[in-house]
């Protein structure tokens, strides 16, 4: 399994034509307090750069973009109960949605790590 | 991921200023973002925990970003009842009232909390004033115009606020200033700490028991830093701020009141006292007799909100297919637990417990016309 940052502060796990995606620890942190996260449907299909996901904060709305192209295979059902699992455990527990990615060229070019460590550290 | 901060959404030519607390908050943890043109902190340890603390102890907020202005000389009084709707003459010396400043046609120019001071506090001015920070060099530009020479009016933006704010606030300002103990909700006055001249009103917008505390900027931090020593004390953001006040369905300028809006839509009614209705002599009188007569054509209004989605600033409400107003304020409720909002609506559809729906992103959540405020109010009355 490999995993992918975007400069969206957005991570995704690779594992064969599946991709895992949620928002990095650092993105929670910025929005502080979730209150609501609105997934999007299965079966969905989205061009890289949609807007996919919408998390709520106690102080405002933030998009969730398709990091890659891909079509909803599954999403977390546990952010509908329990929403603050975004902020307790961005990145494991508290993934978004599962994608079957479209276009597995479109992985190239995102950061890895320690790419994105220094781009977190360079904000 | 990409989003607009609600709290800190006005735009500002100006490059930011500094509070004189701003090397305190960011040590304190704050993170700061533009807020009426100046850094502000919007959380420190997270907009829940914070609003949670202030509703079960006590919140320190730094409002230093308000004008605070005084008035004095001859004929002050008759001067400010042609600018504010509100009763000055009756105004007790150290008592306050919340009150507002309307252009010609009625519409809401700020709105501000104003107290006749009563000793020698102030350079012995007569009247003291709060308005918004975002508004306050427009409302001092509008004054300017409307005063007449004899009465003088003062900036001092040498001057600090404070607000603290809580069920624990009167028991934790009393370990410092023990007199301050004999104070009832919009009361206020003047008191000294370690030889610090302070002016302090009993008096807030989180809908708790509390105080605002004009200070020196050269001694706040010493206060800041005394205050927060206190058990019961911790320093509070603006995002908690706009959650408590949100609750206690105090309305916020430039979001839930403007210029487009009216005294009597805005259930502010209670501003304008009963001589002042009668004999007008204030700019906007004619706007509010009229309402008064035949009712305004929307009105603000509490909305309970169906479900866990947040209805925000700019949604639009919805009676079956007729647009009936929009949310001026909105987010979720911690201490209520879910999300509420205020908004206009218009008055056929602004009745109590009409069912509304309100659209967000294309969706139609189902919303409640609901009585404020939604958290009860706790100031301390006199017995």
């Amino acid at each position: 399994m490999s995993r992918y940052f975007t400069d969206e502060h957005e991570w995704i796990d690779v594992e064969g034509e599946i991709a895992t995606v949620g928002i990095t620890d650092y993105a929670q942190e910025q929005l502080g307090d979730i209150v609501f996260v609105e997934l999007p449907a299965e079966g969905t299909s989205f061009e890289k750069g949609d807007d996919a996901a919408v998390v709520e904060s106690v102080k405002a709305a933030s998009d969730v973009y398709a990091p890659i192209s891909g079509e909803v295979v599954e999403t977390n059902s546990a952010l509908e109960d329990e929403p603050a699992l975004v902020n307790s455990d961005a990145e494991e527990d508290g993934w978004f949605f599962k994608l079957r990615i479209a276009d597995a060229s479109e992985l190239e070019g995102l950061m890895n790590e320690a790419a994105y460590k220094k781009f977190v550290a360079s904000l | 991921m990409s989003g607009n901060d609600d709290i800190a959404h006005i735009e500002e030519e100006l490059p930011l200023q500094d509070l004189p607390l701003d090397a305190w908050h960011r040590a304190k943890g704050a993170r700061m973002v533009g807020f009426a043109g100046y850094h502000m902190p919007i959380q420190y340890e997270g907009i829940m925990a914070e609003h949670g603390w202030t509703r079960e102890h006590a919140g320190l907020f730094d409002v230093s970003h308000m004008g605070q202005l005084t008035f004095s000389g001859e004929g002050v009084d008759e001067a400010l009842e042609h600018l504010l709707p509100s009763d000055i003459k009756g105004l007790k010396p150290f008592r306050q009232r919340y009150s507002m400043l309307l252009d010609e046609e009625g519409g809401i120019l700020d709105d501000l909390m104003v107290s006749r001071i009563g000793g020698d506090a102030f350079d012995g001015a007569d009247i003291y004033m709060v308005v918004n920070g975002a508004t306050k060099y427009d409302d001092i530009g509008w004054m300017i115009e409307h005063l007449p020479d004899e009465v003088v009016m003062n900036h001092m933006d040498e001057q600090a606020l404070l607000a603290l704010q809580g069920p624990e606030a009167g028991e934790a300002l009393a370990t410092l200033i023990p007199e301050t103990a004999a104070l009832v909700f919009m009361q206020s006055g003047p008191f000294v700490w370690r030889g610090v001249p302070l002016w302090i009103s009993r008096s807030g917008y989180t809908g708790e028991d509390g105080f605002e505390i004009s200070v020196p900027a050269g001694d706040v931090v010493l206060l800041a830093d005394a205050l927060c020593a206190l058990p019961q004390v911790k320093p509070i953001g603006l995002g908690a701020r706009d959650s408590l006040r949100l609750e206690a369905g105090l309305p916020l300028y430039g979001h839930d009141l403007t210029p487009a809006v009216s005294t009597i839509g805005a259930d502010l009614g209670f501003a304008i006292q009963k001589r002042r209705r009668e004999e007008g002599g204030f700019i906007g009188h004619a706007r509010v007799m009229k309402e008064l007569a035949d009712g305004p054509g929307s009105r603000r209004v509490g909305l309970k909100i169906e479900g866990r989605l947040p209805a925000r600033e700019g949604a639009a409400i919805y009676a079956g297919d007729v647009l009936v107003g929009e949310v001026t304020s909105g987010g979720f409720a911690p201490t209520v637990g879910a999300p509420i909002a205020m908004g206009w609506v218009s008055l056929p559809h602004a009745g109590l417990d009409e069912a509304l729906e309100i659209e967000v992103r294309g969706k139609r959540i189902a919303a409640t016309v609901a009585p404020m405020p939604f958290v009860p109010h706790r100031y301390r009355r006199k017995a």
